[in-house]
């Protein structure tokens, strides 16, 4: 089997996941931009990051035959600071010609508040002037469904932005219908105790298709499953998916969404 | 044999609760309410339970009052 991770935290995970990933058939790994688990000080805590993210953890994948790729941003659990926020959103054009940067992600956001929706208008402008893709971050639990309509309303008012060019992750099944119909790709996040189980990501398939739409685990700091990707495939094929839907589903969409950027390249073989 | 335990779990779960000693906080109701959701014959039971938990509302609050959720809308209980 082979998979696309396109979307996980790697600076948060040891080595043993990354050895993990490429014995389960992983033949490349994502990472957008995080909350680190507490606010940082300062714009320089958010430039030392975004060198873990361009330089050293893809030194760290490739250890491991791993090509390693990111997306940049202030995390939406960040952003209601707006001063922090708009000095962050300027440097990061500064990494966005490094060569695993692959837009502007996971913006969003987190409760669904007036900083927030201010800091990923700053975003969503950044990423249509200097053409980059998006990755966007939805709410958790009580606040996703509302969360999810603010951004769709917001990516849909600015007619620079091209749905296809944008994912919406952590959908559920009150919020799949609202990013597709927009047009939008959509991620299925994969999570032991929130988000969505792999029971219940393969039934959303069922029901509306895999069409633009891909699978991750989010995998973080928190309780989290690197490989809920490849145990997804093994439950589709026990409900009685073809290899070539599965393979559909967890490499071909998200290679599909993720070629549009010029620098996503795979090895060959 | 995996939703039975599943439903058994539920059920050890209410059981507990009302084996504590304290006042529950606005989740239990919230919990309680969207349990209906499962006793029907609709096609969209999960839809339903998650949008039974959600905030209905659509405009963005004046300031964020944290950073994390909690699983229910207090609006909801307070509203009914």
């Amino acid at each position: 089997m082979r998979y696309i991770e396109p979307h996980g935290h790697m600076v948060s995970r040891v080595t043993d996941d990354y050895l993990d990933m490429v014995t389960a058939g992983c033949a490349c790994v994502c990472e957008p931009a995080f909350w680190a688990g507490y606010d940082r000080s300062s714009v320089n805590g958010f430039y030392d990051y975004f060198c873990q993210l361009t330089d050293y953890e893809p030194k760290r994948a490739a250890k491991f035959g791993l090509p390693h790729f990111c997306w940049l941003c202030i995390n939406p659990k960040e952003s209601e600071d707006v001063k922090l926020a708009e000095e962050v959103v300027a440097l990061i054009p500064k990494f966005l010609d490094r060569p695993n940067v692959l837009g502007i992600g996971e913006i969003g956001l987190n409760k669904n508040s007036k900083n927030e929706l201010k800091v990923l208008e700053m975003h969503v402008d950044l990423a249509a002037r200097t053409n980059q893709m998006i990755l966007v971050h939805t709410p958790h639990l009580e606040d996703k469904l509302k969360g999810t309509r603010l951004i769709v309303d917001l990516l849909e008012s600015d007619t620079r932005i091209r749905p296809e060019r944008v994912i919406i992750d952590h959908v559920e099944e009150h919020t799949i219908e609202v990013a597709l119909e927009a047009g939008f790709w959509a991620g299925m996040t994969l999570y032991p105790e929130s988000k969505c189980s792999p029971a219940r990501a393969i039934d959303m398939l069922e029901c509306y298709g895999s069409e633009r739409l891909w699978l991750n685990s989010a995998c973080d700091w928190g309780v989290s499953i690197p490989l809920n990707v490849p145990y997804t495939a093994v439950e589709m094929k026990r409900r009685g998916w073809s290899a070539e839907d599965i393979d559909k589903v967890v490499y071909q969409n998200p290679l599909k969404f993720l070629s549009q950027c010029k620098k996503f390249k795979l090895p060959k073989g | 044999m995996e939703a039975r335990f599943k439903l058994i779990e539920l059920a050890a779960f209410l059981d507990r609760v009302d084996r504590a000693e304290g006042n529950a906080d606005f989740r239990l109701d919230a919990f309680r309410k969207a349990l209906r959701e499962l006793d029907g014959a609709r096609p969209d039971r999960a839809k339903q339970v998650l949008l039974a938990l959600s905030d209905p509302t659509t405009e963005p609050v004046e300031k964020a009052p944290g950073k994390g959720a909690v699983g229910a809308w207090l609006g909801r209980m307070v509203d009914s």
